[in-house]
């Protein structure tokens, strides 16, 4: 089989026209030239976060390169408070509530995988019906409110606790496991929990892990509830905290002397170095999600596919 | 095998034709699937909750909502706010603007992916694939703040943007989030940045499942490279296309009011302020509570109406709908 495509590969090298090859030479430099486009912020962010302030705020435009070196931008940073008390939190409300989203939604998944159940239908429309209507941001704060999620841990994980999205992608991959192994299994003896454990569920490895990956992206990234529902700056997620340092269009503008709650001190409460912790708390607040995304993927194609198309 | 017989037998009756037999069929399903009823429960109970419950709360736009006279106990105005609405200063300018930034993000938004996968498809080579991909995925993973918090930098006095802007068009530009006529475009255009790979990969996954003999048959017929991407391949993914637009309609009046909040400022609200950073700034920024669940309300069956429409139209035109 190889060795075909290989000599597939090789003849039409061969008989390469010269529409072929401006067709690829356009299509390589578009390519390129879109990935630098998505490449450069990145760079321009990191660099700059390296770079000496007060370099920094003389420079104009295109960024090829840290102007000088210094890490006082980070150390800031790492020694402030609230911005460590916000990576805590955040960890604690991904950790918390990607396990509350994997369990719930390997239940409701499996529930409407099962095929004989009465009351399946039932519950598909129900859940289905939320995927078009719903009340609306205030009724939904307003009850969040009387149920007690507001100001406290619950209230970042419970209301976020599934999406319907991801229950109907998991769905049709535990439908697409053939029936026969169930069948088997039952034959053994398993129970519907032995089944789902040790069949289904290892089975369905590339859409628990993008489904995984949604989930964990979304939290980590999330920031609107926690601005709606929380009150004490100690409960704040990181990303929030990063919108007082970075957005700072509305009522909670940062004050001269501080960003976002990160102090600096007289010698240094210059513009040039907020711009600097702007910079290197974008990195260290962007990173950790970055390095995860390239090991699950492998998975995407799979899991994305499945379930869209499918669903 | 007694088992597997019980199993078959409920799967044949799950529409049953007979209604006598029901309530025997739900004592027997509730007795051997009581486990996975127990599992639903907490599902069920959620969406009870979550989503179930803030749609009850809607009436409280037929009413004088006062938080300390509580649901029951505030007076019924009936459609009051609904006319407020509709007759206020701000009802054209909120529509017209939620309607045209969806319309560029189906004009450029929608499409971008599409080119991207098309392009894709034609590399040969999968190492530089696997680049491209890996790197235009990069942006789908940063949060919205830090996204907007790039789009805040960049469009500075100093910024990136501003300079190549104003390189461009010779004129000298200050913060440019502070021309109304440049936030469409920044929008539109941060929202490809941020998506464009990520998007790409639905479509890149039904090119590869297109029969190759397709392009062997055109192969032989001498149709160049760009043909075939317009007449095979791009009418092979078009069942993906069209479902995945009429998603996109259907979210027409609900678009991201997270990225507007994070973007916008009084200076530009005639072109960004959209309904739902209407509902949002008047809810809970002014606690106007009844005023803003009856915009919202209003906002919701438009996009219902949308939706339905358009898988309507698409489904007289095409085989492919949502329902």
């Amino acid at each position: 089989m190889e060795d075909i495509k290989q000599l597939k590969v090789k003849r039409r090298r061969k008989h390469k026209s010269i529409g072929d090859r401006v067709f690829d030479f356009t299509n390589y430099t578009l390519l390129t030239a879109l990935t630098l486009v998505c490449f450069y912020p990145i760079l321009h962010i990191f660099f700059a976060s390296v770079s000496d302030p007060s370099a920094l705020m003389a420079h104009k435009g295109v960024l090829l390169k840290p102007l000088g070196f210094t890490l006082d931008g980070y150390k800031l940073v790492f020694k402030d408070n609230s911005l460590l008390k916000g990576y805590m939190n955040t960890i604690i409300y991904v950790g918390l509530g990607t396990l509350v989203n994997m369990v719930m939604t390997i239940l409701g998944a499996y529930v409407l995988s099962r095929r004989d159940l009465y009351f399946k239908n039932f519950i598909m429309i129900l859940i289905t019906i939320t995927m078009f209507f719903g009340g609306g941001l205030i009724p939904w704060f307003l009850l969040m409110k009387d149920i007690g999620l507001y100001n406290n841990l619950w209230a970042m994980i419970l209301p976020t606790a599934l999406s319907t999205w991801n229950i109907i992608i998991l769905r049709t991959g535990f439908q697409s496991i053939p029936r026969e192994l169930e069948e088997a299994a039952l034959i053994d003896g398993a129970s519907q929990a032995n089944i789902l454990i040790t069949v289904i569920l290892p089975l369905s490895k590339a859409t628990l892990a993008v489904i995984f990956l949604y989930y964990l992206v979304g939290n980590w990234n999330s920031w609107f509830n926690a601005m709606v529902l929380l009150k004490d700056r100690e409960l704040f997620p990181l990303q929030l905290l990063m919108k007082e340092i970075l957005v700072a269009n509305d009522s909670t503008a940062t004050t001269i002397g501080s960003a976002g709650g990160v102090v600096i001190n007289s010698a240094q409460s210059s513009t040039a170095f907020r711009e600097l912790v702007k910079y290197c708390a974008i990195v260290v607040s962007t990173v950790p999600i970055l390095l995860v995304y390239p090991f699950l993927q492998k998975y995407f194609v799979k899991g994305v596919y499945v379930g869209s198309i499918k669903g | 095998m007694e088992i597997l017989r019980k199993n078959r037998e409920i799967d044949h009756v799950r529409t049953p034709s007979e209604p006598k037999n029901a309530k025997r069929l739900i004592q027997k399903d509730l007795k051997k699937n009581w486990f996975v009823y127990l599992m639903a429960l907490p599902v069920v109970a959620w969406f009870i909750i979550f989503c179930y419950g803030p749609m009850w709360g809607v009436m409280i736009a037929f009413k004088d909502f006062k938080p300390l006279l509580g649901f029951a106990d505030s007076d019924w105005v009936g459609f009051k706010h609904f006319i407020d609405f509709f007759s206020g200063p701000y009802f054209w300018r909120v529509v017209k603007n939620t309607l045209l930034l969806n319309v560029w993000g189906i004009v450029f938004g929608f499409t971008a992916p599409i080119i991207l996968a098309l392009l894709l498809n034609e590399v040969r080579s999968s190492k530089f694939k696997r680049t491209v991909q890996t790197i235009t995925y990069m942006p789908h993973f940063i949060s919205l703040v830090v996204v907007c918090g790039i789009i805040h930098i960049f469009t500075a006095n100093e910024g990136v943007v501003t300079q190549l802007l104003s390189f461009i068009t010779g004129k000298d530009y200050s913060s440019l989030l502070g021309y109304s006529n440049l936030f469409r475009p920044i929008y539109t255009f941060s929202g490809i940045w941020q998506s464009i790979g990520w998007d790409s990969i639905i479509y890149l996954a039904a090119m590869s499942s297109i029969d190759p003999s397709l392009y062997e048959a055109a192969d032989i017929d001498g149709v160049g490279r760009v043909k075939k991407m317009w007449y095979i391949t791009l009418p092979q993914i078009s069942p993906v296309i069209i479902i995945l637009f009429i998603f996109a309609i259907g979210g027409l009046m609900a678009s991201g009011y997270e990225k507007i909040i994070l973007l916008y400022n009084p200076l530009i609200y005639d072109t960004a302020d959209v309904i739902a950073s209407y509902v949002y700034r008047r809810g809970l920024r002014e606690a106007s509570l009844s005023y803003s669940t009856a915009v919202g309300l209003i906002s919701s069956i438009v996009n219902f109406g949308l939706l339905w429409m358009t898988n309507t139209i698409v489904k007289r035109r095409s085989e492919s709908s949502l329902w």
